[in-house]
Formats: structure tokens, C-alpha cells, sequence
């Protein structure tokens, strides 16, 4: 195996197993340890760099970091990384400050972005600052996309969502509300703008034509449409007993929703079991502490009608089974009625193209979407950009968030002159925690305490009123506990070869079994050949250039090491480091890392 | 030396011996020796071979006396019995130990400074009464505890961490143990763990006295150019004379080995203790053919490692002393004291 490149950034970078899993890489052991000295603003800000809304996705966000957490593998339960990031939002100072100004000599350029979601308010947050002239186009009354009309004020208070898309449209941007595109080419033919962002999301709830639709439509409700309604108050009540079809996100949000509208029979319907959910394990345990039904491998057969009023809906009882393709198919073997006044249909959502013309350069392939560059989101006529859901279909806000970023960068280029595949490199900086012989600057005693259990307002008052946030955020006493768990991955391991002296301490002490010196061979060989075998290919092993004194190799395994940095702690010669990583991301205007490591060490060499 | 403890988190990939345990649960508390410290190493060497021997820990009994080695023993095996004695006097408690409870697993750990000055008549002793033990001596050439004055096993013209010359001709503890009729006698390094722990598990098995001679650098005082126990001086001069393999009894004995070139020794346990030679002409049972040998490694300036020496077939201390084979704990008290009676008895004997 050849030696192992630590001063390419992305090497570290897939240490650290959070940063890795969330698409816009924020850091997050370094805001949860800013979060542990009481630095509330300053952990805001550090999410805020990378991830833009962090009140707002510190309550909703899908948590990609969560099931990847280091955690997980040397116990059950991941730290609660979401819920820390809403600390650091709920207990931040003043902040006005510190925000990104629109720059004060503006540079001429004019973008359209299409659509007031988490995806073009990003793209408006990058390029304001830089001189742009941002103008938004937004088809209802107020901005926000789905992070507004799809999840329920009892995730997430409207003034959490405001204050955060107000930071940047404060800055300047120019709204149109109530101002729908209906045909894109009208738009570029208009020559207003010099570039083009298309965040309109993926606003078509998916239908479900089965008998008795067209008859009951008065009570059967599309499930992102109604919940829009819902928040704009259009909707205020909803009948006894209600059916939601579909077991996503969504679902959740549908039944919560009518929990509090009055519903009090509410059961979620789902053709499959438990395993095959598409809701995030939290979103059903918070349906369920409030009373709502799940009830599984039901398949929606029809709707009854009676009198012209819907009474219910009939389900095939089904098994799944799966075949010798390994496909799931069902066998029915029942049927049941089960009564509604009201069904909620949350069984996906379509993109919908219908204002974009199909002869104005822009291709349109698989599903009748846009053909989208996954690196530089341009589609196939320049200057006409994608992102968030309406590129590739639904995701969630924090995907969104990465796209517009991505998207900047590529706009700024395109005005610049320069290619948009021209992408900034990442960059890191990589300094010693050093601080004396058992001193580091991060706490590196493991804690084995178990993750820290939300507290919820009081179920009779959250299930009446839907502006109640049902979620209490971590107290300070919480916070202090859980910010303990995080096991700093971000402080790196790091190997100086010619220092060794091969005296094993390190391999002795490590409390995890993961560092190895051994004779050279193929990483699969190596990976057999280990203290531990290193059986986790998800995880990278680092290989060491040949040691001094016998010409073996320091191995290490990533997969499991808890970072409490006791190799370094044993090391006399201190060829073990613990160095903190700060993985320098790329944003548009921010070109010039430099493309290998800047390291500075405390520690004499 | 460090302030945190040992993370609790282990790797959940952990082999399990027959007892359910895994080699985390053979470690002690943490080490307070320097960073680097080849002590730490054996420690590391022994919970292995603890671990590998499937060793019940509450039938193994640790003893040291002074000095950094004898510090090691409260870091491995927490759940064992433990005596930490007066400097130099370990084999005598040892020997005292094994006399009242020969059934415990005994390993005593000691240093250069321990064995070699205040305690050379001890440790001669232990090895003529051939006390059934492990005894590790942890040779680093130097005292570190008092910060590096050279200890009577430092070789002449190694030097001081000040680049004073050693003029006094060294102990060896393996000569010393080999012309003292010792019955197992090895010498390996703290930096070398596929030689170390089979020796262990071979000595722990051993029915007498086990001399295992362990080069220990110490990285504070004696790890510097000029120092003839450094980590790198003993890399480059070790010539390991045997390789061990340590075939516990219930393995099945699948390899082959060719005439000659392998010996296999049956242990007291029925374990088999196979020694693969690395020179021809080497006969690890020649206690004088050994003498020589060595004799002649050492004047290259090399140092010769191994199970250099095995006699499994002597009569340890009980065999001496015609001992009963049961341990005195678990002898009815009624049994075990003669009464007046009978003690009037015994002392006529000597009227």
C-alpha cells in the first residue's frame, strides 16, 4: 500500500464522519465544542458558513450526519447533533454584526433566481456580498418554499424561519412575491439578467387514482397542498377520523397536523412494514408519543363513497414476500373497510416543468426533467442554472442549501468569464492541540453517557394549538452533557514517520485496537493482517512510509479510533500528533486555498 | 503518563477466549511510566499471553519488588492477587507464596536494580530452590528512578544520557541464571512482541523457575546514541538463536517441521513448547554447549535472544521439600496444625 496522503484534505475530511455525511460539510465537532465553551455565536456562525439556516435546520433538518456519526459504531446511539445545532440558534447573542454585507460597489451583473426556497436564498446569501444584483421570483405571497409551507409551525416557529431568510434578504435582494414564471423563455428573452437559477422545487404532490377519487375529491386532500393551506390558514379544521396514505416525512407532518385541527382518530397507512419506512425514525416516534395509529402492509384499494360523502377507504391486506430478483411483491389476503372523513394523500412529490419551453436550448431527459450537471448545476443552455429539489427531485433543505452554494459558485464563474468547471479546490489547516505533556486543547476524556432525551411540551397543550413548537430544545445542563459526547473526530491522528522509534506504546494503549506495525503488502492483505482486522471498507486505513529503525509500517485503522488522543499521550518522540483539521470549503469568491495543507505544530520536531 | 483513563469504548470485534473475557479485560490501571517506556510493552506482552493461556485471573498472583518495573504489575490483571515488596526481597515472598498455595499461577516482575544489585542474592536463590514462577526481569541498563546512574547490568562503553563511558563490567542475568542451574532461561525485547509472548506463555507454563532476560529500553535516560540498550541498538544487534511456538495442550499438532531444525518440549501441563533453531549446531537442552554459545554471540557484540535453555524434567521447590500436593488453604485446619500434641512430637526429633 503506498503511503497514505494526509495533507490532501479529503483524507481527514472522510475521518471526520459527520462533516463527510452532511452535503454542505459543516464543521461540526468544532460548533459543538464552541457550543461546549459557551461560545453560543460564534458555533451559530461556523454553522452558519456552510449550512445557512441553522435555526431552522437545527429542528428540521434530515440529519445525514446523525446515522453517520463515529458514535454509532463504539455504541447504539449517535450524538444529538441536530438538537445542538438549535442550541447554538436558540442561545446565540447578537449577531448583525457579524453577517455578510451586500458588497458596497456593486460589479453590474444581474441574476434571476426562480422560486424564494432554501436553494436560491443560498445562491443570494454567496452572491450579494460579491456585487451581484439578486432579484427573486416567488408564485405565493411570502418566501421560504417548502421550508415554509411544508413543515408545520410545531416544527418550526414562523419567526425562527423569518429572522433566518431575512438575514439575507436584508441584504438586499429584490422579491417579487406573488409573481409565478410561467414561461421561462420569456423571461430570457426579456435579457434582464445575466444568469438564471431555477429553485422552484418539486411542487406536485403525487396522485392517487384509484375508485372513488373524483367522487370523494372534497375530502381527499394532497398532502403538500393541504399543508400548505393549512399554514396559510386556509384550512382550520379537519374531520374525526382521518387517513393519511403514505409513510414519509411528509405522512408525519399530515397526521401531526391533524392531530391538531381537531382529528382525534388519526391512523397513518402504510403498504409495507416498519423496516421499509421512508420516515426519519424520530418524525414517527414523535407521531406516535402523540397518539397517531400506524398501521402497516395495508394497500389502498378504493375509496367509499356513500351519498356523495366520503365514508371510508378499503385496504387489501397484504404480505410481502420477496422474489427470486430480490423484488418485494405482495399477496392479498383480505380486505378491510376502514372509516374517514378526511384522507391525506403523502405518497410523494413530482417535479413539474411546465412553464420551462422545450426549444430554448434546455434538454430535458429521464422523468421529463432537466438535464443538470451534478458538479456545476448548469443545464444545457449556459447560463440557465438548477438546484435543490427541482434538479434531481426531492431532497431536503441541507441538500438544497449545498446545491446553491455549488450554483454560486458556478454563476460567479459564468459572469467572470471563467469556465464553471473551473471549481476552487478544498483546503485545510492542520495545527497541533498541544498544549503540555497531558494537555490538549479539546476535552479527550471519553464520556460513556447515552445520548440525551428530548423533552416535549406537554401533550394536551402542543395537540391544541398548531403554533405550540412541540420540540423543547436542550437546557444548559443538557447541552453540557450531550456536547461531551461528540468525540472530536476533527482532531486527527497525525503521523510523523522518521520520528518513530517503534516502541509499541501507541499500539499498547489504544483503548480501540486500531493503530498496527506491520510488514507492507495490499490494503486488503493489510486490512486482514491488523491488531483487528479492519473489515469496515467504508472507513480508510492509513499506511505510514517505511519506519526508521525495521522498515515496517504504522498502520491505522479509522473505523473505530475514539480521537481520546492517548497514542500521542504515549508517544516519546511525539510522532503522534493530535491535530485539529479545519476543512477549508469552497464558496464562490473564495478561491484560493491553497490546494495542500498548512500545518503549523507546537510540538518540537 | 497520563491524566485521562482508558477510554471504555472497545473494539466490538474482540476476540473471546473460553472464558468470555477479551484481552481488554486482562489490562490493569493505567501506566504512570514515561511515554515510550518498554515496561509497558511487557505489560502489554504479558495481558496478551494472559489472555492467549485463557488465564483465570484469580489464580494468578503478581509480585514486584522496587524500581519502574516493579511498579508494571498494578497494570495488567486487576482482578489477580498482588504484592508489592520491599526492594531486592521479591523471590522470597514469591517462594514463600508458592509454598503456601502452590496452585496459583505466580509472576513475579523485576528490574536490573532489583535482581542484579540489592536483590542479586535473592534472585540467585529463588533460582536454586527453582520456585515454581515467571520471573521477568525488565533490563534497561539504567536506574531510572533515580534518573540514570548505571545499573549492574550495563555493558562497558555504553554510555551515560551525558556521554560518560560505563566502565564496570556488567552482570548477566542469563549467564547468572544459566550457572545457577536455572531451568528456563530466555532473553528477549520489549520491542519484538512475536518473540515475547510465546516465550511467556511458554514460561508461564513451565513446571520450575521461568528466567525470561527482557531488554526494556528506557526512553527517558538510556535510549540515546551510545546506549547498548536503546530501542535501536538492541534492533540492530539482536540475533535471535531460537523462535518459539507455544502449542497449548488441547490444539491438534498439524505442522510439520523438518528433523532436526525443530524441537518440540513436552511442558508439565502436556502443552508443547516448540523450538525452531535458527543456528545448526544449538542444542537448547546442553546447558554448557548454551554457556558456550552465548559466550561467543556476546563477544561479537551481539545479543542473543530466545528460549535459550529448557530443562522441563527437574524437581521444583515442593519436589525438593517432598511438599504436599495440596495447597495449605485448602487443608482442614484440624489437618494442618499438629496440635500440641503432635508438635511435641515433631520437636523430639530434634532432642
Amino acid at each position: 500500500m503506498h503511503p497514505t496522503d494526509t495533507r490532501d484534505p479529503q483524507y481527514y475530511h472522510r475521518v471526520v464522519d459527520c462533516q463527510w455525511a452532511c452535503p454542505a460539510h459543516t464543521n461540526v465537532p468544532e460548533y459543538i465544542r464552541l457550543i461546549a465553551d459557551g461560545k453560543y455565536t460564534e458555533s451559530y456562525m461556523l454553522n452558519r458558513e456552510s449550512n445557512v439556516f441553522p435555526g431552522i435546520l437545527g429542528r428540521t433538518c434530515d440529519r445525514p450526519c446523525e446515522p453517520a456519526c463515529r458514535r454509532t459504531r463504539v455504541e447504539d446511539e449517535p450524538v444529538a447533533i441536530c438538537r445542538l445545532k438549535r442550541v447554538a440558534a436558540d442561545l446565540r447573542g447578537e449577531i448583525d454584526h457579524l453577517l455578510p454585507k451586500a458588497a458596497v460597489e456593486k460589479n453590474g451583473k444581474r441574476i434571476a433566481l426562480i422560486g424564494a426556497g432554501p436553494a436560491s436564498l443560498t445562491v443570494a446569501n454567496d452572491l450579494i456580498p460579491l456585487g451581484y444584483h439578486c432579484t427573486i421570483f416567488e408564485a405565493l405571497p411570502k418566501p421560504g418554499g417548502l421550508m415554509r409551507t411544508n413543515i408545520p409551525s410545531f416544527r418550526l416557529p414562523v419567526e425562527v424561519l423569518e429572522e433566518e431568510m431575512d438575514m439575507i434578504l436584508n441584504m438586499g435582494a429584490e422579491v417579487h412575491y406573488n409573481h409565478r414564471i410561467d414561461s421561462l423563455k420569456e423571461l430570457l428573452d426579456e435579457g434582464d439578467f445575466d444568469a438564471y437559477f431555477v429553485g422552484t422545487g418539486a411542487p406536485k404532490g403525487k396522485e392517487l387514482n384509484i375508485p372513488g377519487r373524483t367522487e370523494g375529491d372534497a375530502n381527499i386532500h394532497i398532502g403538500i397542498e393541504w399543508l400548505e393551506s393549512i399554514h396559510f390558514g386556509h384550512i382550520d379544521s379537519v374531520g374525526e377520523h382521518v387517513l393519511v396514505i403514505g409513510v414519509g416525512n411528509t405522512a408525519m407532518d399530515c397526521c401531526r397536523s391533524s392531530k391538531r385541527l381537531g382529528g382525534k382518530d388519526i391512523k397513518v397507512m402504510a403498504r409495507k412494514s416498519r423496516p421499509y419506512f421512508k420516515a426519519s425514525p424520530w418524525e414517527l416516534e414523535d407521531a406516535e408519543d402523540e397518539e397517531v395509529e400506524i398501521l402497516v402492509d395495508h394497500s389502498p384499494q378504493c375509496f367509499v363513497i356513500e351519498d356523495g360523502q366520503l365514508k371510508g377507504m378499503i385496504f387489501d391486506l397484504v404480505e410481502w414476500e420477496e422474489n427470486d430478483k430480490g423484488r418485494l411483491v405482495s399477496t392479498k389476503h383480505g380486505e378491510t373497510f376502514i372509516q374517514a372523513d378526511d384522507v391525506v394523500l403523502a405518497i410523494g412529490q413530482d417535479n413539474a416543468f411546465p412553464w420551462i419551453e422545450r426549444d430554448i436550448g434546455i434538454e430535458f431527459g429521464e422523468w421529463d426533467m432537466p438535464v443538470v450537471d451534478r458538479a456545476t448545476f448548469m443545464t444545457t443552455r449556459e447560463g440557465v442554472f438548477v438546484g435543490g429539489d427541482a434538479a434531481w427531485g426531492p431532497e431536503n433543505i441541507i441538500w438544497a442549501v449545498e446545491h446553491g452554494h455549488q450554483a454560486a459558485i458556478s454563476i460567479h464563474n459564468y459572469c467572470q468569464g471563467v469556465p464553471v468547471t473551473d471549481r476552487p479546490p478544498y483546503g485545510m489547516n492542520l495545527v497541533s492541540t498541544k498544549m503540555g505533556i497531558h494537555e490538549w486543547r479539546y476535552s479527550n476524556d471519553y464520556d460513556p453517557v447515552l445520548r440525551t432525551e428530548m423533552r416535549y411540551a406537554d401533550l394536551e397543550k402542543r395537540l391544541s394549538d398548531m403554533k405550540i413548537e412541540a420540540e423543547l430544545g436542550f437546557d444548559v445542563k443538557e447541552t453540557v452533557r450531550e456536547v461531551e459526547r461528540c468525540l472530536n473526530c476533527d482532531i486527527q491522528t497525525d503521523f510523523t514517520t522518521n520520528l518513530c522509534i517503534e516502541c509499541d506504546a501507541c499500539i499498547d494503549v489504544c483503548p480501540v485496537t486500531c493503530l498496527t506495525i506491520t510488514h507492507n503488502g495490499d490494503e486488503d492483505d493489510l486490512r486482514q493482517r491488523l491488531m483487528a482486522p479492519a473489515e469496515n471498507i467504508d472507513q480508510a486505513i492509513f499506511a505510514s512510509e517505511s519506519l526508521p529503525q525495521t522498515g515496517r509500517i504504522m498502520v491505522k485503522d479509522e473505523d473505530l479510533c475514539v480521537h481520546c488522543g492517548l497514542c500521542a499521550e504515549r508517544c516519546p518522540t511525539a510522532a503522534w500528533d493530535m491535530m485539529q483539521f479545519d476543512l477549508l470549503n469552497p464558496y464562490a469568491g473564495h478561491q484560493s486555498w491553497p490546494e495542500k495543507a498548512i500545518t503549523a505544530s507546537t510540538t518540537s520536531v | 503518563m497520563s491524566y485521562i483513563k482508558k477510554p471504555a469504548a472497545r473494539h466490538p470485534k474482540l476476540r473471546v477466549n473460553s472464558l468470555g473475557l477479551t484481552v481488554r479485560d486482562y489490562e490493569g490501571s493505567m501506566s504512570t511510566l514515561c511515554a515510550g517506556c518498554g515496561h509497558d510493552s511487557v505489560t502489554a506482552a504479558l495481558v496478551q499471553a494472559f489472555f492467549e493461556l485463557e488465564v483465570e485471573p484469580h489464580r494468578l498472583a503478581k509480585l514486584s519488588g522496587i524500581g519502574c518495573s516493579s511498579k508494571t504489575p498494578a497494570y495488567f490483571v486487576s482482578e489477580a492477587h498482588g504484592f508489592n515488596s520491599v526492594h531486592g526481597r521479591m523471590p522470597s515472598v514469591a517462594a514463600g507464596a508458592n509454598a503456601a498455595h502452590r496452585d496459583l499461577l505466580y509472576v513475579g516482575i523485576s528490574g536490573d536494580g532489583d535482581s542484579l544489585s540489592i536483590g542479586l542474592g535473592q534472585f540467585c536463590h529463588a533460582i536454586r530452590r527453582n520456585v515454581n514462577m515467571l520471573y521477568l526481569l525488565e533490563n534497561n541498563g539504567v536506574y531510572g528512578l533515580t534518573k540514570g546512574q548505571f545499573s549492574a547490568s550495563a555493558d562497558i562503553g555504553s554510555t551515560s544520557k551525558g556521554g560518560v563511558a560505563n566502565q564496570q563490567g556488567p552482570i548477566d542475568p542469563v549467564n547468572t541464571a544459566l550457572s545457577l542451574g536455572a531451568t528456563f532461561v530466555a532473553r528477549s525485547f520489549s520491542g519484538d512482541k512475536n518473540q515475547l509472548v510465546p516465550i511467556l506463555k511458554a514460561g508461564l507454563s513451565h513446571n520450575g523457575f521461568a528466567f525470561v532476560d527482557v531488554i526494556s529500553p528506557c526512553v527517558t535516560f538510556n535510549d540515546h546514541q551510545g546506549s547498548t540498550k536503546s530501542y535501536a541498538h538492541t534492533r540492530s544487534h539482536m540475533h535471535e538463536v531460537i523462535e518459539t511456538d507455544f502449542v497449548p495442550l488441547k490444539t491438534e499438532i498439524t505442522t510439520e517441521y523438518s528433523e532436526g531444525s525443530v524441537q518440540g518440549i513436552t511442558m508439565h501441563d502436556g502443552s508443547v513448547v516448540k523450538l525452531h533453531k535458527v543456528a545448526d549446531e544449538y542444542d537448547p537442552t546442553e546447558r554448557r554447549a548454551v554457556l558456550d554459545y552465548l559466550a561467543d554471540v556476546g563477544s561479537r557484540g551481539e545479543i542473543a535472544t530466545g528460549l535459550l535453555y529448557l530443562e522441563e524434567s527437574g524437581a521444583d521447590m515442593h519436589g525438593f521439600e517432598n511438599t504436599v500436593d495440596r495447597p495449605l488453604v485448602e487443608i482442614p485446619f484440624a489437618d494442618l496444625c499438629p496440635g500440641s500434641k503432635g508438635l511435641e512430637e515433631v520437636q523430639k526429633e530434634w532432642w
